[in-house]
């Protein structure tokens, strides 16, 4: 084999169905895991009985846990999944910044401060409104700034997003410093690392909406991601509006992310990794990279979440601790491998 | 009136309130090539952009075919220039083949698959820039003549009617800038304007029709190259001493340098 070249890109319809006969797999086994014994068979009549087919054999008791508890963790947990690696790839691409991650904009920060401040005030019923308003404040600081610096340019939009993060996380970290005491404290600190325990079905409708409204928009910008392979000089040159779309991507992606920050928190690395990953299977052309990146995304979320409530039962892990720990020796190793091929 | 190919009138061009390009006035008919010229800073990187539609000028018009390139929309704008920039870069690890197929972009739809007919332009671009071997390598491990040839096959891809080039004989050994300009004549011989900033004066004055001559932002010559490149021109532009020498093999005229004083 000549140096550098590569083996044929794999069939990109024949990896989708695949994956997607993985995420519904792993959507009804990811329920069968916890304290109460349930089986897959259970499972699937619950769910048959509640899309209105059937009686369910489950007690009440038992279809409580499925369908209350466990189904909509599990589905929210899919739907963050997908949405951060998705915003991921998205942010890598109109940044041209292989580091950059759904919450460069200052999003995790700003929505980490709306949600601190209400559960401080014992309001938790609307921490995801908090957060996800955090979030946008967040955002209109970052791209305010980058603009007042002159045209919205990947640099300067970065600057602007660890600017405005590292005031949000100073302001949430004099908050928590003078004024969380005990119990809350650690309320806190599980949603500042990210967990899904509290998803039920809000959750389910507030991601899944997310995913629906933002991810047309952004599956049909495949075409035009890939031409900001060479910068925005050559993207025009191609017919690209690349300020329209680099403003218009940029804000779609930071509501997707807002959005999946408001239910589970700052879930770290799944952003980062993943698009990096699938890019290493599928190349980085992203009419295919995006579609199979939201499917690695969801059940690597729903994997990460299950191993998070189960691992040390009856000790719930924050999952954002598992992504990391998986993350980032994988970051490490994509980084030899980038180091391998430079 | 209406003229065919590229006619540039009067156009002034601001960089962070800089004037950068002042006044030009040039025009490349169809099926010739123009060799701009000048020293380091004349402008002619800035003028290319311009041209390209990556810049607006302060003022000044630039159409092909009486079309204004700054009023038209960007996808049939990228149907009819193409504009291969100097040094162009990438972090993406996308293989030569993906490169040049990224010049299919302005032909086709946004979530449309690649047809036939595109597979068909981008081999076809491979093969003209004599690349067709690499199509399955990565970009980033070519050589830099080799990516240069590339990124001009992704410009040939959009089947241009104007080919804007800025140092396309960067990094290329001499027989592959030759092989280059050949190429570009050949291009120009179908009918394509042909418009190339070039620092190599040589080259230049083998391969042109026409010549662009910047100084500090303004054009201090345009016209017919052999009439137009003196030596007198040469040494005023870029402060040397110039001689027009006759080439031994080619008959065509070629320029020695040599310090002033």
């Amino acid at each position: 084999m000549t140096i550098g070249s590569r083996h044929a890109r794999p069939a990109v319809a024949v990896l989708a169905a695949v994956l997607g006969a993985v995420l519904v797999a792993s959507v009804i086994l990811a329920v069968t895991f916890g304290p109460a014994d349930i089986s897959p068979g259970e499972v699937w009549a619950s769910v048959m009985h509640h899309l209105g087919l059937g009686a369910t054999p489950l007690s009440e008791l038992r279809d409580g846990i499925v369908w209350e508890l466990r189904m909509p963790r599990v589905l929210t947990a899919a739907a963050v999944g997908a949405g951060l690696a998705v915003s991921g790839a998205v942010m890598q691409a109109l940044t041209r910044n292989p580091l950059a991650d759904p919450y460069l904009l200052g999003l995790s920060s700003g929505a980490s401060l709306g949600a601190v401040i209400v559960l401080l005030l014992g309001a938790a019923i609307i921490l995801p409104l908090a957060a996800f308003l955090g979030a946008l404040v967040a955002l209109g600081l970052t791209l305010t700034l980058a603009s007042s610096l002159g045209r919205i340019t990947p640099s300067r939009t970065i600057l602007a997003g660890v600017a405005v993060s590292a005031l949000a996380s100073a302001l949430t970290s004099l908050v928590i410093f003078w004024w969380v005491t005990g119990d809350s404290y650690r309320e806190i600190l599980s949603w500042l690392l990210g967990s899904l325990a509290g998803a039920r079905w809000p959750a389910v409708a507030i991601t899944f909406t997310a995913i629906l409204v933002a991810g047309i928009p952004i599956l049909l910008s495949g075409r035009t991601l890939d031409a900001f392979a060479f910068g925005d000089t050559s993207a025009t040159a191609l017919g690209v509006n690349v300020q329209g779309v680099r403003w218009s991507l940029l804000a779609v992606t930071a509501l997707l992310t807002g959005a999946m920050v408001s239910v589970s928190g700052s879930i770290g690395f799944v952003g980062l990794i993943l698009p990096h990953a699938v890019r290493l299977v599928v190349g980085p052309r992203h009419r295919a990279l995006l579609p199979l990146v939201a499917l690695v995304g969801a059940i690597f979320l729903i994997w990460a979440d299950t191993a998070a409530r189960s691992l040390f039962d009856p000790r719930e892990l924050p999952v954002g601790i598992v992504t990391a720990i998986i993350g980032a020796p994988v970051f490490a190793l994509l980084l030899a491998r980038r180091r391998a091929d430079a | 009136m209406s003229t065919a190919g590229l006619e540039v009138d009067r156009v002034d061009v601001s960089i962070d309130g800089t004037l950068i390009v002042d006044g030009i006035i040039c025009s490349v008919p169809p099926g010739s090539v123009c060799a701009l010229i000048g020293p380091n800073g004349a402008g002619k990187s800035t003028l290319l952009r311009t041209i390209a539609a990556v810049e607006k000028p302060d003022a000044g018009s630039v159409a092909f075919d009486a079309q204004n390139l700054h009023a038209m929309a960007r996808k049939p704008r990228a149907r009819l220039v193409s504009f291969v920039e100097q040094d162009a870069a990438t972090e993406v690890t996308l293989t030569a083949r993906e490169v040049v197929a990224l010049g299919r972009t302005p032909h086709q739809s946004l979530w449309q698959e690649e047809s036939a007919d595109d597979r068909q332009v981008v081999a076809d671009a491979l093969q003209t820039v004599g690349m067709a071997g690499f199509a399955s390598r990565d970009f980033a491990s070519l050589s830099g003549g080799e990516r240069q040839r590339v990124l001009l096959a992704k410009a040939l891809a959009q089947q241009p009617r104007l080919l804007l080039l800025d140092e396309p004989t960067n990094h290329l050994d001499i027989s592959a800038g030759l092989a280059t300009l050949d190429l570009l004549g050949g291009l120009a011989a179908t009918g394509v304007s042909v418009f190339a900033a070039l620092h190599d004066l040589n080259l230049a004055l083998a391969a042109s029709d026409h010549i662009l001559v910047l100084h500090r932002g303004r054009a201090v010559a345009f016209g017919p190259t052999e009439a137009t490149l003196t030596a007198e021109l040469i040494g005023e532009v870029y402060g040397v001493r110039a001689d027009l020498l006759q080439h031994p093999a080619t008959g065509r005229p070629m320029v020695a340098f040599s310090s002033l004083g």
